[in-house]
Protein backbone atom coordinates (compact mmCIF):
# COMPACT_ATOMS: atom_id res chain seq x y z
CA UNK A 1 0.00 0.00 0.00
CA UNK A 2 1.30 3.39 -0.87
CA UNK A 3 1.75 6.08 1.73
CA UNK A 4 -0.93 8.57 0.48
CA UNK A 5 -3.44 5.74 0.44
CA UNK A 6 -2.62 4.79 4.03
CA UNK A 7 -2.93 8.41 5.06
CA UNK A 8 -6.32 8.62 3.42
CA UNK A 9 -7.57 5.62 5.35
CA UNK A 10 -6.30 7.07 8.60
CA UNK A 11 -7.97 10.42 7.82
CA UNK A 12 -11.29 8.68 7.24
CA UNK A 13 -11.00 6.67 10.46
CA UNK A 14 -10.20 9.84 12.37
CA UNK A 15 -13.32 11.46 10.92
CA UNK A 16 -15.51 8.60 12.19
CA UNK A 17 -13.89 8.98 15.56
CA UNK A 18 -14.68 12.71 15.62
CA UNK A 19 -18.27 12.01 14.59
CA UNK A 20 -18.76 9.58 17.44
CA UNK A 21 -17.32 11.99 19.97
CA UNK A 22 -19.75 14.70 18.81
CA UNK A 23 -22.66 12.26 18.98
CA UNK A 24 -21.65 11.26 22.50
CA UNK A 25 -21.41 14.84 23.70
CA UNK A 26 -24.81 15.70 22.22
CA UNK A 27 -26.40 12.68 23.92
CA UNK A 28 -24.83 13.64 27.21
CA UNK A 29 -25.99 17.25 26.88
CA UNK A 30 -29.58 16.23 26.14
CA UNK A 31 -29.68 14.17 29.31
CA UNK A 32 -27.92 16.73 31.49
CA UNK A 33 -29.72 19.77 30.14
CA UNK A 34 -33.14 18.23 30.65
CA UNK A 35 -32.28 17.47 34.26
CA UNK A 36 -30.78 20.88 34.78
CA UNK A 37 -33.83 22.59 33.26
CA UNK A 38 -36.17 20.61 35.48
CA UNK A 39 -34.15 21.35 38.56
CA UNK A 40 -33.78 25.04 37.76
CA UNK A 41 -37.50 25.40 37.19
CA UNK A 42 -38.18 23.63 40.47
CA UNK A 43 -35.67 25.79 42.28
CA UNK A 44 -36.98 29.06 40.82
CA UNK A 45 -40.56 28.17 41.73
CA UNK A 46 -39.74 26.77 45.13
CA UNK A 47 -36.97 29.00 46.46
CA UNK A 48 -39.18 31.87 47.68
CA UNK A 49 -41.12 29.36 49.82
CA UNK A 50 -38.02 27.86 51.45
CA UNK A 51 -38.24 29.83 54.68
CA UNK A 52 -37.66 28.39 58.17
CA UNK A 53 -41.43 28.48 58.65
CA UNK A 54 -41.86 26.11 55.74
CA UNK A 55 -40.02 23.43 57.73
CA UNK A 56 -41.83 24.05 61.01
CA UNK A 57 -45.41 24.53 59.79
CA UNK A 58 -48.05 21.89 59.35
CA UNK A 59 -49.99 21.77 56.10
CA UNK A 60 -52.71 24.36 55.91
CA UNK A 61 -55.63 25.44 53.81
CA UNK A 62 -53.69 28.64 53.16
CA UNK A 63 -50.78 28.08 50.83
CA UNK A 64 -48.53 30.70 52.37
CA UNK A 65 -48.94 29.18 55.85
CA UNK A 66 -48.54 25.58 54.76
CA UNK A 67 -45.33 23.72 55.63
CA UNK A 68 -43.76 20.32 55.52
CA UNK A 69 -43.26 19.60 59.23
CA UNK A 70 -45.41 16.47 59.34
CA UNK A 71 -44.02 15.35 55.97
CA UNK A 72 -40.32 15.50 56.78
CA UNK A 73 -40.83 14.07 60.26
CA UNK A 74 -42.90 11.28 58.67
CA UNK A 75 -40.28 10.62 55.99
CA UNK A 76 -37.57 10.50 58.62
CA UNK A 77 -39.45 8.06 60.84
CA UNK A 78 -40.47 5.84 57.93
CA UNK A 79 -36.85 5.74 56.75
CA UNK A 80 -35.79 4.78 60.28
CA UNK A 81 -38.19 1.82 60.31
CA UNK A 82 -37.13 0.88 56.77
CA UNK A 83 -33.44 0.90 57.70
CA UNK A 84 -34.04 -1.09 60.89
CA UNK A 85 -35.88 -3.77 58.94
CA UNK A 86 -34.00 -3.81 55.64
CA UNK A 87 -30.39 -3.70 56.85
CA UNK A 88 -30.36 -6.83 59.03
CA UNK A 89 -32.58 -8.79 56.63
CA UNK A 90 -30.78 -7.75 53.46
CA UNK A 91 -27.26 -8.12 54.81
CA UNK A 92 -28.00 -11.53 56.36
CA UNK A 93 -29.63 -12.77 53.18
CA UNK A 94 -26.70 -11.51 51.12
CA UNK A 95 -24.16 -13.19 53.39
CA UNK A 96 -26.11 -16.41 53.40
CA UNK A 97 -26.45 -16.51 49.61
CA UNK A 98 -22.82 -15.65 49.00
CA UNK A 99 -21.04 -17.56 51.75
CA UNK A 100 -23.25 -20.36 53.03
CA UNK A 101 -25.74 -21.46 50.38
CA UNK A 102 -24.64 -24.53 48.44
CA UNK A 103 -24.09 -23.61 44.81
CA UNK A 104 -26.88 -25.61 43.22
CA UNK A 105 -29.97 -25.15 41.08
CA UNK A 106 -32.13 -23.89 43.94
CA UNK A 107 -29.65 -21.20 44.84
CA UNK A 108 -29.45 -20.18 41.20
CA UNK A 109 -33.24 -19.86 41.03
CA UNK A 110 -33.30 -17.81 44.23
CA UNK A 111 -30.53 -15.57 42.91
CA UNK A 112 -32.37 -14.86 39.67
CA UNK A 113 -35.51 -14.06 41.62
CA UNK A 114 -33.73 -11.66 43.94
CA UNK A 115 -32.60 -9.79 40.83
CA UNK A 116 -36.17 -9.89 39.50
CA UNK A 117 -37.53 -8.49 42.77
CA UNK A 118 -35.58 -5.33 42.12
CA UNK A 119 -37.55 -4.85 38.91
CA UNK A 120 -41.05 -5.29 40.32
CA UNK A 121 -43.11 -2.09 40.06
CA UNK A 122 -43.32 -0.50 43.47
CA UNK A 123 -47.11 -0.32 43.43
CA UNK A 124 -47.18 -4.12 43.49
CA UNK A 125 -45.27 -3.98 46.76
CA UNK A 126 -47.90 -1.50 47.92
CA UNK A 127 -50.69 -3.97 47.17
CA UNK A 128 -48.84 -6.76 48.94
CA UNK A 129 -48.31 -4.53 51.94
CA UNK A 130 -51.92 -3.42 52.00
CA UNK A 131 -52.97 -7.05 52.34
CA UNK A 132 -50.19 -8.29 54.59
CA UNK A 133 -49.18 -5.45 56.91
CA UNK A 134 -52.27 -3.27 56.97
CA UNK A 135 -54.98 -5.91 57.05
CA UNK A 136 -53.72 -9.38 58.00
CA UNK A 137 -51.10 -8.29 60.54
CA UNK A 138 -53.26 -5.36 61.59
CA UNK A 139 -50.56 -2.69 61.63
CA UNK A 140 -53.03 -0.29 60.06
CA UNK A 141 -52.14 2.69 57.92
CA UNK A 142 -49.15 3.40 60.08
CA UNK A 143 -45.49 4.34 59.98
CA UNK A 144 -44.70 0.69 60.68
CA UNK A 145 -46.61 -0.53 57.61
CA UNK A 146 -44.97 2.08 55.40
CA UNK A 147 -41.48 1.40 56.74
CA UNK A 148 -41.82 -2.34 56.25
CA UNK A 149 -43.22 -1.87 52.74
CA UNK A 150 -40.31 0.28 51.69
CA UNK A 151 -37.94 -2.19 53.39
CA UNK A 152 -39.30 -4.95 51.14
CA UNK A 153 -38.85 -2.65 48.17
CA UNK A 154 -35.16 -2.00 48.83
CA UNK A 155 -34.25 -5.48 50.12
CA UNK A 156 -33.04 -6.63 46.68
CA UNK A 157 -30.78 -3.58 46.38
CA UNK A 158 -29.19 -4.33 49.75
CA UNK A 159 -28.88 -8.06 49.06
CA UNK A 160 -27.23 -7.49 45.71
CA UNK A 161 -24.83 -4.83 46.99
CA UNK A 162 -23.90 -7.00 49.99
CA UNK A 163 -23.10 -9.89 47.70
CA UNK A 164 -21.07 -7.69 45.40
CA UNK A 165 -19.12 -6.29 48.33
CA UNK A 166 -18.41 -9.82 49.57
CA UNK A 167 -17.40 -10.96 46.12
CA UNK A 168 -14.87 -8.14 45.98
CA UNK A 169 -12.92 -9.67 48.85
CA UNK A 170 -10.14 -11.82 47.40
CA UNK A 171 -10.38 -15.56 47.95
CA UNK A 172 -6.91 -15.50 49.47
CA UNK A 173 -8.24 -13.61 52.49
CA UNK A 174 -10.92 -16.23 53.13
CA UNK A 175 -8.43 -19.05 52.70
CA UNK A 176 -5.96 -17.37 55.04
CA UNK A 177 -8.59 -17.16 57.76
CA UNK A 178 -9.88 -20.69 57.23
CA UNK A 179 -6.32 -22.03 57.21
CA UNK A 180 -5.85 -20.66 60.73
CA UNK A 181 -8.77 -22.76 61.92
CA UNK A 182 -11.50 -20.14 61.77
CA UNK A 183 -15.08 -21.32 61.50
CA UNK A 184 -17.29 -19.96 58.78
CA UNK A 185 -18.94 -17.59 61.23
CA UNK A 186 -15.56 -16.33 62.44
CA UNK A 187 -14.53 -15.69 58.85
CA UNK A 188 -17.75 -13.78 58.25
CA UNK A 189 -17.77 -11.73 61.45
CA UNK A 190 -14.01 -11.07 61.82
CA UNK A 191 -13.18 -10.50 58.17
CA UNK A 192 -15.87 -10.46 55.52
CA UNK A 193 -18.30 -8.14 57.32
CA UNK A 194 -15.75 -5.51 58.33
CA UNK A 195 -14.02 -5.55 54.93
CA UNK A 196 -17.27 -5.31 53.01
CA UNK A 197 -18.92 -2.72 55.25
CA UNK A 198 -18.20 0.11 52.82
CA UNK A 199 -19.93 -1.61 49.93
CA UNK A 200 -22.82 -2.70 52.13
CA UNK A 201 -23.29 0.80 53.51
CA UNK A 202 -23.23 2.27 50.02
CA UNK A 203 -25.97 -0.14 48.98
CA UNK A 204 -28.01 0.70 52.07
CA UNK A 205 -27.83 4.43 51.42
CA UNK A 206 -28.68 4.06 47.74
CA UNK A 207 -31.61 1.87 48.75
CA UNK A 208 -32.81 4.40 51.29
CA UNK A 209 -32.48 7.26 48.84
CA UNK A 210 -34.70 5.33 46.49
CA UNK A 211 -37.18 4.60 49.26
CA UNK A 212 -37.45 8.21 50.41
CA UNK A 213 -38.88 9.27 47.06
CA UNK A 214 -41.30 6.37 46.67
CA UNK A 215 -44.92 7.46 46.47
CA UNK A 216 -47.03 4.74 44.91
CA UNK A 217 -46.73 2.01 47.55
CA UNK A 218 -47.28 4.52 50.36
CA UNK A 219 -50.45 5.80 48.73
CA UNK A 220 -51.58 2.23 48.22
CA UNK A 221 -51.34 1.40 51.90
CA UNK A 222 -53.32 4.54 52.58
CA UNK A 223 -51.10 7.22 53.99
CA UNK A 224 -53.08 10.35 54.76
CA UNK A 225 -52.43 13.36 52.61
CA UNK A 226 -53.34 16.02 55.12
CA UNK A 227 -51.85 15.61 58.56
CA UNK A 228 -51.69 18.49 60.97
CA UNK A 229 -50.13 16.71 63.92
CA UNK A 230 -46.95 14.77 64.68
CA UNK A 231 -46.67 11.12 65.64
CA UNK A 232 -46.25 10.58 69.38
CA UNK A 233 -42.78 11.30 70.65
CA UNK A 234 -40.25 8.49 70.83
CA UNK A 235 -38.90 10.04 74.05
CA UNK A 236 -41.05 10.05 77.17
CA UNK A 237 -40.62 11.29 80.70
CA UNK A 238 -41.15 7.94 82.46
CA UNK A 239 -38.98 4.82 82.43
CA UNK A 240 -37.80 3.38 80.01
CA UNK A 241 -37.77 6.87 78.42
CA UNK A 242 -38.22 5.47 74.94
CA UNK A 243 -41.61 4.76 73.47
CA UNK A 244 -42.53 2.95 70.30
CA UNK A 245 -46.11 4.12 70.22
CA UNK A 246 -45.26 6.30 67.20
CA UNK A 247 -44.78 3.32 64.91
CA UNK A 248 -48.52 2.73 64.83
CA UNK A 249 -49.45 6.39 64.27
CA UNK A 250 -50.79 7.72 60.98
CA UNK A 251 -48.32 9.76 58.98
CA UNK A 252 -47.53 11.44 55.71
CA UNK A 253 -44.25 11.63 53.79
CA UNK A 254 -42.58 14.19 51.55
CA UNK A 255 -43.62 12.84 48.14
CA UNK A 256 -47.21 12.47 49.28
CA UNK A 257 -47.27 16.03 50.57
CA UNK A 258 -46.01 17.12 47.16
CA UNK A 259 -48.61 15.03 45.41
CA UNK A 260 -51.30 16.56 47.59
CA UNK A 261 -50.20 20.09 46.77
CA UNK A 262 -49.88 19.53 43.04
CA UNK A 263 -53.46 18.26 42.91
CA UNK A 264 -54.79 21.52 44.38
CA UNK A 265 -56.31 24.02 41.99
CA UNK A 266 -54.77 27.16 43.56
CA UNK A 267 -51.50 28.16 41.93
CA UNK A 268 -49.87 29.10 45.25
CA UNK A 269 -49.81 25.43 46.25
CA UNK A 270 -47.77 24.61 43.14
CA UNK A 271 -44.96 26.71 44.57
CA UNK A 272 -45.22 24.77 47.82
CA UNK A 273 -44.92 21.55 45.84
CA UNK A 274 -41.85 22.88 44.06
CA UNK A 275 -40.27 23.87 47.36
CA UNK A 276 -40.95 20.42 48.83
CA UNK A 277 -39.47 18.96 45.65
CA UNK A 278 -36.28 20.93 46.16
CA UNK A 279 -36.05 19.64 49.75
CA UNK A 280 -36.66 16.06 48.64
CA UNK A 281 -34.10 16.32 45.86
CA UNK A 282 -31.58 17.80 48.26
CA UNK A 283 -32.17 14.90 50.67
CA UNK A 284 -31.64 12.34 47.90
CA UNK A 285 -28.56 14.07 46.53
CA UNK A 286 -27.15 14.35 50.02
CA UNK A 287 -27.63 10.63 50.64
CA UNK A 288 -26.08 9.69 47.32
CA UNK A 289 -23.22 12.06 48.03
CA UNK A 290 -22.59 10.35 51.36
CA UNK A 291 -22.61 6.98 49.59
CA UNK A 292 -20.04 8.13 47.05
CA UNK A 293 -17.85 9.66 49.73
CA UNK A 294 -18.02 6.47 51.82
CA UNK A 295 -17.11 4.31 48.87
CA UNK A 296 -14.17 6.55 48.09
CA UNK A 297 -12.97 6.49 51.71
CA UNK A 298 -13.20 2.71 52.00
CA UNK A 299 -11.55 2.09 48.65
CA UNK A 300 -8.68 4.25 49.79
CA UNK A 301 -8.21 2.46 53.08
CA UNK A 302 -8.59 -1.13 51.81
CA UNK A 303 -7.09 -1.96 48.48
CA UNK A 304 -6.46 -5.55 47.52
CA UNK B 1 17.71 -59.58 60.22
CA UNK B 2 14.86 -59.86 62.67
CA UNK B 3 11.62 -58.33 61.45
CA UNK B 4 11.04 -54.87 62.86
CA UNK B 5 8.05 -54.49 65.15
CA UNK B 6 5.23 -52.70 63.40
CA UNK B 7 5.63 -49.41 65.22
CA UNK B 8 5.75 -45.94 63.80
CA UNK B 9 9.26 -44.74 63.19
CA UNK B 10 9.71 -41.91 65.69
CA UNK B 11 10.88 -39.40 63.13
CA UNK B 12 7.75 -39.65 61.01
CA UNK B 13 5.48 -36.57 61.32
CA UNK B 14 2.87 -37.37 58.73
CA UNK B 15 2.28 -39.92 56.08
CA UNK B 16 0.06 -39.98 53.03
CA UNK B 17 -1.21 -43.48 52.33
CA UNK B 18 -2.67 -44.29 48.94
CA UNK B 19 -4.03 -40.78 48.76
CA UNK B 20 -6.50 -40.16 45.95
CA UNK B 21 -8.22 -36.90 45.21
CA UNK B 22 -10.99 -35.96 42.79
CA UNK B 23 -12.15 -32.53 41.65
CA UNK B 24 -15.59 -33.63 40.52
CA UNK B 25 -14.84 -36.18 37.82
CA UNK B 26 -11.19 -35.21 37.49
CA UNK B 27 -8.81 -37.64 39.18
CA UNK B 28 -6.16 -35.19 40.39
CA UNK B 29 -4.07 -37.37 42.70
CA UNK B 30 -3.53 -41.05 42.10
CA UNK B 31 -2.54 -43.39 44.93
CA UNK B 32 0.12 -41.21 46.43
CA UNK B 33 2.04 -42.56 49.41
CA UNK B 34 4.61 -40.23 50.88
CA UNK B 35 6.24 -39.70 54.28
CA UNK B 36 6.86 -36.30 55.87
CA UNK B 37 9.61 -36.38 58.45
CA UNK B 38 9.91 -34.50 61.69
CA UNK B 39 12.02 -31.36 61.62
CA UNK B 40 12.85 -31.88 57.99
CA UNK B 41 11.81 -30.06 54.85
CA UNK B 42 10.02 -32.15 52.26
CA UNK B 43 9.73 -30.51 48.85
CA UNK B 44 7.15 -31.26 46.17
CA UNK B 45 8.21 -30.46 42.64
CA UNK B 46 6.66 -30.97 39.23
CA UNK B 47 5.31 -29.06 36.26
CA UNK B 48 2.19 -26.83 36.51
CA UNK B 49 -0.96 -28.85 36.97
CA UNK B 50 0.84 -31.96 38.24
CA UNK B 51 -1.13 -31.91 41.49
CA UNK B 52 1.52 -30.72 43.92
CA UNK B 53 -0.59 -27.90 45.36
CA UNK B 54 -3.62 -30.16 45.38
CA UNK B 55 -1.60 -32.66 47.39
CA UNK B 56 -0.43 -29.99 49.82
CA UNK B 57 -3.93 -28.67 50.38
CA UNK B 58 -5.12 -32.14 51.42
CA UNK B 59 -2.99 -31.82 54.56
CA UNK B 60 -5.13 -29.02 56.01
CA UNK B 61 -8.37 -30.05 54.32
CA UNK B 62 -8.52 -26.83 52.31
CA UNK B 63 -10.46 -28.74 49.66
CA UNK B 64 -13.37 -29.04 52.09
CA UNK B 65 -14.14 -25.38 51.43
CA UNK B 66 -15.26 -26.08 47.88
CA UNK B 67 -17.98 -28.39 46.61
CA UNK B 68 -17.53 -31.62 44.66
CA UNK B 69 -14.12 -32.48 46.06
CA UNK B 70 -13.46 -36.04 47.20
CA UNK B 71 -10.59 -37.59 49.14
CA UNK B 72 -9.59 -41.24 49.17
CA UNK B 73 -6.94 -42.96 51.24
CA UNK B 74 -5.41 -41.50 54.36
CA UNK B 75 -3.09 -38.88 55.69
CA UNK B 76 -1.81 -39.98 59.10
CA UNK B 77 -0.52 -37.37 61.51
CA UNK B 78 1.85 -38.56 64.22
CA UNK B 79 2.48 -39.10 67.10
CA UNK B 80 -1.21 -39.76 67.72
CA UNK B 81 -1.67 -41.55 64.41
CA UNK B 82 -4.94 -39.83 63.46
CA UNK B 83 -6.24 -39.87 59.90
CA UNK B 84 -6.62 -36.22 58.93
CA UNK B 85 -8.98 -37.09 56.08
CA UNK B 86 -11.39 -39.11 58.19
CA UNK B 87 -14.94 -37.74 58.05
CA UNK B 88 -14.95 -37.97 61.87
CA UNK B 89 -12.13 -35.45 62.11
CA UNK B 90 -13.30 -31.85 61.99
CA UNK B 91 -11.39 -29.88 59.33
CA UNK B 92 -11.15 -27.01 61.85
CA UNK B 93 -9.23 -29.32 64.18
CA UNK B 94 -6.91 -30.28 61.32
CA UNK B 95 -6.24 -26.62 60.51
CA UNK B 96 -5.50 -25.88 64.13
CA UNK B 97 -2.68 -28.42 64.01
CA UNK B 98 -1.42 -27.92 60.46
CA UNK B 99 -0.96 -24.33 59.30
CA UNK B 100 -0.28 -22.92 55.86
CA UNK B 101 1.57 -20.17 54.04
CA UNK B 102 0.18 -19.25 50.65
CA UNK B 103 1.63 -18.40 47.28
CA UNK B 104 0.70 -14.75 47.35
CA UNK B 105 1.23 -12.92 50.62
CA UNK B 106 -2.31 -12.57 51.96
CA UNK B 107 -2.26 -10.53 55.16
CA UNK B 108 -5.58 -9.32 56.50
CA UNK B 109 -6.30 -5.60 56.13
CA UNK B 110 -5.63 -5.20 59.84
CA UNK B 111 -2.65 -4.16 61.92
CA UNK B 112 0.59 -6.12 61.92
CA UNK B 113 -0.16 -7.24 65.46
CA UNK B 114 -3.69 -8.39 64.69
CA UNK B 115 -2.44 -10.36 61.70
CA UNK B 116 0.03 -12.33 63.75
CA UNK B 117 -2.51 -12.74 66.55
CA UNK B 118 -5.49 -13.88 64.52
CA UNK B 119 -4.82 -17.61 64.83
CA UNK B 120 -4.61 -17.16 68.59
CA UNK B 121 -7.85 -15.18 68.72
CA UNK B 122 -9.56 -17.95 66.78
CA UNK B 123 -8.45 -20.27 69.56
CA UNK B 124 -10.11 -18.04 72.12
CA UNK B 125 -6.90 -16.48 73.43
CA UNK B 126 -7.74 -12.86 74.18
CA UNK B 127 -5.53 -12.00 77.15
CA UNK B 128 -3.32 -9.12 76.17
CA UNK B 129 -0.16 -10.37 77.87
CA UNK B 130 -0.40 -13.83 76.38
CA UNK B 131 -1.16 -12.49 72.91
CA UNK B 132 1.75 -10.08 73.07
CA UNK B 133 4.17 -12.75 74.18
CA UNK B 134 3.13 -15.24 71.50
CA UNK B 135 3.03 -12.62 68.75
CA UNK B 136 6.52 -11.51 69.65
CA UNK B 137 7.84 -15.09 69.61
CA UNK B 138 6.20 -15.73 66.25
CA UNK B 139 7.57 -12.51 64.75
CA UNK B 140 11.04 -13.32 66.08
CA UNK B 141 10.81 -16.81 64.59
CA UNK B 142 9.70 -15.34 61.28
CA UNK B 143 12.72 -12.98 61.34
CA UNK B 144 10.45 -9.96 61.23
CA UNK B 145 10.51 -8.70 64.81
CA UNK B 146 13.33 -6.22 64.45
CA UNK B 147 11.71 -4.60 61.44
CA UNK B 148 8.24 -4.20 62.94
CA UNK B 149 8.57 -4.08 66.71
CA UNK B 150 8.07 -0.29 66.81
CA UNK B 151 5.07 -0.25 64.51
CA UNK B 152 2.94 -3.23 65.44
CA UNK B 153 -0.24 -1.15 65.19
CA UNK B 154 0.43 -0.06 61.61
CA UNK B 155 -1.55 -1.69 58.79
CA UNK B 156 0.07 -4.83 57.44
CA UNK B 157 -0.44 -3.49 53.93
CA UNK B 158 2.29 -0.93 54.62
CA UNK B 159 4.90 -3.70 54.61
CA UNK B 160 6.86 -4.75 51.52
CA UNK B 161 5.96 -7.98 49.73
CA UNK B 162 8.72 -9.96 51.41
CA UNK B 163 7.82 -8.57 54.82
CA UNK B 164 4.16 -9.39 54.22
CA UNK B 165 5.08 -12.97 53.44
CA UNK B 166 7.17 -13.20 56.60
CA UNK B 167 4.20 -11.80 58.49
CA UNK B 168 2.08 -14.56 56.99
CA UNK B 169 4.72 -17.05 58.16
CA UNK B 170 4.58 -15.52 61.65
CA UNK B 171 0.80 -15.82 61.56
CA UNK B 172 1.15 -19.49 60.67
CA UNK B 173 3.77 -20.06 63.41
CA UNK B 174 2.00 -18.21 66.22
CA UNK B 175 -0.40 -21.10 66.75
CA UNK B 176 2.40 -23.63 67.42
CA UNK B 177 1.60 -25.82 64.44
CA UNK B 178 2.86 -29.37 64.20
CA UNK B 179 3.34 -29.12 60.47
CA UNK B 180 3.60 -26.05 58.23
CA UNK B 181 2.59 -26.17 54.59
CA UNK B 182 4.24 -23.72 52.18
CA UNK B 183 2.53 -23.35 48.82
CA UNK B 184 5.13 -21.76 46.52
CA UNK B 185 5.85 -19.15 49.19
CA UNK B 186 8.35 -17.16 47.15
CA UNK B 187 6.84 -17.18 43.68
CA UNK B 188 5.49 -13.63 44.11
CA UNK B 189 8.69 -12.26 45.62
CA UNK B 190 11.90 -10.73 44.33
CA UNK B 191 15.23 -12.63 44.65
CA UNK B 192 16.34 -10.87 47.83
CA UNK B 193 13.05 -11.51 49.63
CA UNK B 194 13.19 -15.08 48.33
CA UNK B 195 16.64 -15.61 49.80
CA UNK B 196 15.48 -14.34 53.20
CA UNK B 197 12.45 -16.66 53.19
CA UNK B 198 14.64 -19.63 52.25
CA UNK B 199 17.05 -18.82 55.04
CA UNK B 200 14.10 -18.58 57.39
CA UNK B 201 12.80 -21.99 56.36
CA UNK B 202 16.17 -23.55 57.11
CA UNK B 203 16.00 -22.07 60.62
CA UNK B 204 12.40 -23.13 61.10
CA UNK B 205 13.00 -26.77 60.37
CA UNK B 206 14.83 -27.00 63.69
CA UNK B 207 11.45 -26.50 65.35
CA UNK B 208 8.75 -27.71 63.01
CA UNK B 209 8.15 -30.05 60.09
CA UNK B 210 7.76 -28.40 56.73
CA UNK B 211 6.13 -29.50 53.51
CA UNK B 212 6.78 -27.13 50.63
CA UNK B 213 5.53 -26.92 47.07
CA UNK B 214 7.94 -25.12 44.79
CA UNK B 215 8.11 -24.27 41.16
CA UNK B 216 11.75 -23.52 41.50
CA UNK B 217 13.99 -26.56 41.41
CA UNK B 218 17.02 -24.72 42.72
CA UNK B 219 14.93 -23.77 45.70
CA UNK B 220 14.01 -27.42 46.35
CA UNK B 221 17.67 -28.36 46.00
CA UNK B 222 18.77 -25.57 48.34
CA UNK B 223 16.35 -25.99 51.21
CA UNK B 224 14.84 -29.47 51.29
CA UNK B 225 15.99 -32.74 52.81
CA UNK B 226 13.63 -34.90 50.79
CA UNK B 227 12.03 -34.28 47.44
CA UNK B 228 9.05 -35.80 45.68
CA UNK B 229 8.47 -35.40 41.96
CA UNK B 230 4.85 -35.44 40.85
CA UNK B 231 3.63 -35.66 37.29
CA UNK B 232 0.00 -35.71 36.15
CA UNK B 233 -1.24 -36.77 39.55
CA UNK B 234 1.24 -39.59 40.02
CA UNK B 235 4.16 -39.68 42.41
CA UNK B 236 7.00 -40.46 40.02
CA UNK B 237 9.93 -40.44 42.36
CA UNK B 238 10.69 -39.71 45.99
CA UNK B 239 14.04 -39.67 47.75
CA UNK B 240 16.70 -37.70 49.53
CA UNK B 241 17.08 -34.37 47.79
CA UNK B 242 20.81 -34.74 47.32
CA UNK B 243 20.32 -38.10 45.60
CA UNK B 244 17.26 -37.24 43.54
CA UNK B 245 18.86 -34.20 41.99
CA UNK B 246 22.18 -35.88 41.32
CA UNK B 247 21.11 -39.34 40.32
CA UNK B 248 17.41 -39.62 39.51
CA UNK B 249 16.22 -43.18 38.94
CA UNK B 250 13.37 -42.27 36.69
CA UNK B 251 13.68 -40.95 33.15
CA UNK B 252 10.81 -38.42 33.61
CA UNK B 253 12.40 -37.05 36.79
CA UNK B 254 15.67 -36.65 34.98
CA UNK B 255 14.00 -34.87 32.06
CA UNK B 256 12.22 -32.52 34.42
CA UNK B 257 15.15 -31.59 36.63
CA UNK B 258 17.44 -31.11 33.67
CA UNK B 259 14.88 -28.72 32.20
CA UNK B 260 13.79 -30.76 29.23
CA UNK B 261 10.13 -30.09 30.06
CA UNK B 262 8.02 -28.36 32.64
Amino acid sequence: MKLPETQNIIRRQRLYEQLFIILGIVALLVALMTLLALFTRLAIDGMPRLTPDFFTNFPSRFAERAGILSAWVGSFLVMFVTACAAIPLGVSAGIYLEEYAPKNRWTAIIEINVMNLAGIPSIVYGLLALGLFVQILGFGQSILSAGLTLALLILPIIIVSTREALRGIPGGIREAAYALGATRWQVVSDHLLPYSSGGVLTGVIIGLSRAIGETAPIITIGALTFIAFLPSSPFIAEFPFISFKWVLDPFTVMPIQMFNWTSRPEEAFQFNAAAAGVVLLAMTLLMNGIAIWLRYRIRKSIKW
Amino acid sequence: MTPQPATTPPELKAQARELNFHYGAFHALKNISLPVYNEKITALIGPSGCGKSTFLRCFNRMHDLYPDNRYGGEIRLFPDDVNLLSPDVDPIEVRMRVSMVFQKPNPFPKSIFENAAYGLRVRGINKKAELEEKVETALVNAALWNEVKDRLQEPAFNLSGGQQQRLCIARALAIDPELVLFDEPTSALDPIATASIEELMLELKEKVSILIVTHNMQQAARVSNNTAFLFEGDLIEYGLTKELFVKPHNKQTEDYITGRFG
